[in-house]
């Protein structure tokens, strides 16, 4: 489904000297499969994720990022979105003045146009939300507020997988969901994000931990080390990382 | 390395210059037989005006004075603005459709005006319920009956049609052009001209004084709630002329009024005049609520033409718990000084200024407010939205002053400003003056750039570029739309949508 072949990056953004930021990624990911990226930080994990997204100023030098066969990388932001890619932020952005539900439903409709389906319509979209915020247990409330705005950590993270199971995407990217999440939420929001696992849907989780994997059970492990995978495997690799830390590993790669 | 700021600029400017025909869809011009006053402005083209509109001769005197006056007065220089001399003596003040003054009623319009206003979606037949906004209807009448909306139509430098008149009278409710008024009710119109906005005021309320063509004149006597909004809607057609409009708004004790008022000009690229004076009068516990949506043609993307946009607008809240509001989105004009203020007379009086103003390509806003709190316990609120793409440059300039009997006098300000692209610029320039120990005054200022984290966040979930532009400002300026009526609320946004449209790469 997703299919990276010798991926390399750079950054280069206004007022900083460009980057080298992956440096050969090569990584496929099945169709119905969950692998984790996992990596110290600065490893480039944050970065795959963005320049799968099309984070402007991400670019790639060589390699090719396909997505159901589709040149990635060709695609704006905004085309790789309505082919299904969605982005878990590590960091979401405030949105002052744009409540939840209009943001989402923007965004949902936007989609849908660009897909050439017809709009949601507000009943629909209403009952999609509530259904969503019940299993999320959020307070209803929370959705009509200016999204992202004077969130905590944890609700910012809740407010991205509420986002993720109403746009229903294909190809799931979670950069860091664990991080700001107590115990409770973590596991209110993997069972959310297992909800959506299915044989035509693939995720790539990025973490630094093994909780996570507890609850959002991989397929496959990934390490990322200085913009290369470095090692893969499965669950076991990360149980192993956990044990003996990303050192041995990196060193063990030389 | 390339800058993805230039590259951004320079693409802006690509689209813009695209979308440019699209984007200011009132930019036409109406083809018609016009009758013009010469070129210039001596005491003979006062005459003429004043002859045009067969005014009685305290009127004529009155301008007479004020144009002596203006004649030794000097254009103030104080805004951060930047425009070439203004050549008073080019334009021409009067500018009417031929025998415009002839019309009784709305049969006697011609087609083509009639075409212009169903072209900007201001139908002038009764029978054709206002505003006719696209999207308006919708969300309205589907929410419950369309309101109905009275229309004082005026092109160029005359009223065209005024509609629901009868109707409006039966309420008591005199609505009408500012010449009919001049003529039909002297007494009120003596009375209260001039005693908000004095003729002296400033350099271009003492020319409007002068020059000033129609407007609309409203009285709501006492008690009355008027049964419908009233509006204006100002459009310049004519090559070289100027707009002088005048309207005055009297709302008697414990009246209540909402007015709506509208601008748009044809696309050219000469830069014409739009100097206008509007007074509001609240008597004891009236309420006045004023809107206005301005969209004159703003000139394009590299400076060239536009409306130069002078404007003294002023509301006197002249008895106790009398009230006034302002909102405001100016999308339009080269060049906006505009500062609708509150006098706060009575006791208890409130005023309130909402804004929004927008700036793109080369255009020049300086715009704000004044509140003069004079009565004991007066309350007054400034939200000030700014935004600046392009190239153009945005101010908020205002006045809070608190007078020695202004006992308990409050103020809450707020000025927000959003940048759009690095090129564009924000300014704000609040004055305090308080003469009381015991005011609250309170101020908040922000200024942000739409920044690409939160364009690439709305982008990543499926928004176009341009789409992620309009829903962020919109979110910007939110809590002032909510204070415009409904069926302008409508438009406001549309409005925004369209003057931001190729503001990013």
């Amino acid at each position: 489904m997703l299919e990276l072949k010798d991926l390399r990056a750079r950054l280069s953004l206004e007022g900083a000297p460009d980057r080298d930021i992956l440096n050969g990624v090569t990584l496929t990911v099945p169709a119905g499969e969950v692998h984790a990226i996992m990596g110290p930080n600065g490893s480039g994990k944050s970065t795959l994720s963005y320049l799968l997204a099309g984070r402007p100023g991400y670019e790639a030098t060589s390699g090719s990022a396909h997505f159901l066969g589709e040149d990635l990388l060709a695609l704006e932001p905004e085309a790789r979105a309505a082919k299904g890619v969605f982005l878990s932020f590590q960091y979401p952005v405030e949105i002052p003045g744009v409540p939840v539900m209009t943001f989402v439903r923007a965004a949902m409709n936007a989609q849908r146009t660009s897909r050439g389906e017809a709009e949601i319509s507000a009943p629909d979209f209403l009952k999609k939300s509530r259904a969503i915020a019940e299993r999320l247990r959020m307070d209803p409330d929370m959705l009509k507020r200016p999204l992202n705005v004077g969130f905590s950590g944890g609700e910012k993270k809740r407010l991205e997988i509420y986002q993720m199971l109403m746009l229903e995407p294909r190809l799931m990217i979670l950069d860091e969901t664990d991080s700001g999440l107590d115990i409770d939420a973590l596991r209110i929001v993997s069972e959310g994000v297992n909800a959506l696992r299915s044989p035509d849907r693939a995720m790539l989780v990025i973490t630094h931990y093994q909780r996570l994997l507890d609850h959002i059970r991989p397929d496959r492990v990934h390490v990322l080390s200085a913009g290369r995978i470095i090692a893969s495997g499965g669950p076991e690799l990360a149980l192993r990382l956990e044990s003996e830390g990303y050192d041995a590993l990196i060193a063990g790669a030389g | 390395m390339p800058d993805v700021k230039e590259n951004i600029e320079a693409g802006t400017i690509e689209a813009v210059r695209g979308l440019e025909a699209d984007r200011y869809s009132e930019g036409f011009v109406t083809d018609i037989e016009q009758e013009l006053a010469p070129r210039g402005l001596t005491q003979e083209t006062v005459r003429f005006i004043s002859a045009k509109k067969e005014e009685p001769e305290w009127m004529l005197r009155w301008r007479l004075d004020a144009f002596e006056r203006w004649q030794e007065m000097e254009e103030p220089d104080w805004a951060l603005l930047s425009y070439p001399p203004i050549d008073y003596q080019d334009a021409h003040y009067y500018a009417a459709p031929k025998n415009a003054s002839k019309y009784k009623s709305i049969d006697d319009v011609p087609k083509e005006i009639l075409d212009t206003y169903a072209k900007l979606g201001i139908p002038l037949r009764e029978q054709e319920v206002l505003l006719g906004v696209e999207g308006a209807k919708e969300t309205a009448a589907a929410a419950r009956e369309t309101p109905r909306v009275a229309v004082d139509a005026v092109f160029d430098s005359v009223s065209v049609a005024t509609t629901f008149k009868e109707e409006l009278a039966r309420a008591g409710v005199i609505f009408m052009s500012f010449s009919e008024a001049v003529r039909e009710h002297p007494d009120l119109v003596r009375r209260y001209l001039g005693t908000v906005v004095p003729p002296t005021d400033n350099f271009f309320a003492t020319l409007n004084s002068a020059v000033f063509s129609d407007g609309t004149f409203v009285y709501i006597p006492k008690g009355v709630r008027c049964p419908m909004e009233l509006s204006t809607y100002f459009r310049m057609n004519a090559r070289g002329s100027g707009q002088f409009e005048r309207t005055l708004i009297i709302a008697d004790e414990g009246s209540y009024v909402s007015y709506l008022e509208g601008c748009t000009a044809p696309m050219r690229d000469e830069n014409q005049l739009h100097a206008a004076v509007v007074e509001l009068v609240a008597l004891e516990g009236a309420e006045i609520r004023y809107s206005t949506v301005q969209n004159w043609w703003p000139g394009d993307s590299e400076g060239k033409g536009g409306v130069y946009n002078f404007v003294t607008k002023r509301g006197d809240c002249r008895g106790a718990r009398s009230r006034i509001s302002w909102t405001q989105v100016e999308t339009g004009s080269a060049i906006t000084w505009k500062y609708p203020s509150c006098i706060l007379r009575g006791d208890d009086s409130v005023g309130e200024f909402y804004s929004i103003a927008v700036t793109n390509g080369r255009q020049q806003a300086d715009t704000g407010t004044k509140m003069i709190h004079l009565g004991r316990n007066t309350r007054s609120r400034i939200i000030s939205k700014g935004i600046s793409a392009g190239r153009s440059n945005n101010t908020y300039r205002g006045l809070v002053s608190v007078h020695p009997r202004a006992s308990g006098a409050r103020n809450f300000t707020q000025c927000d400003s959003l940048l759009i692209g690095s090129s564009s610029g924000a300014h704000t320039v609040p004055y305090i003056e308080n003469r009381r120990a015991d005011a609250q005054l309170e101020h908040e200022a922000t200024t942000t750039r739409l920044s690409e984290d939160q364009l690439f966040y709305a982008r990543q979930r499926g928004l176009g570029e341009e789409q992620a532009v309009a829903l962020l400002v919109n979110g910007f300026v939110r809590d002032v739309i909510q204070k415009l009526p409904m069926e302008f609320a409508v438009e406001a946004q549309k409005l925004l949508e369209v003057s931001l449209e190729g503001s990013v790469g």
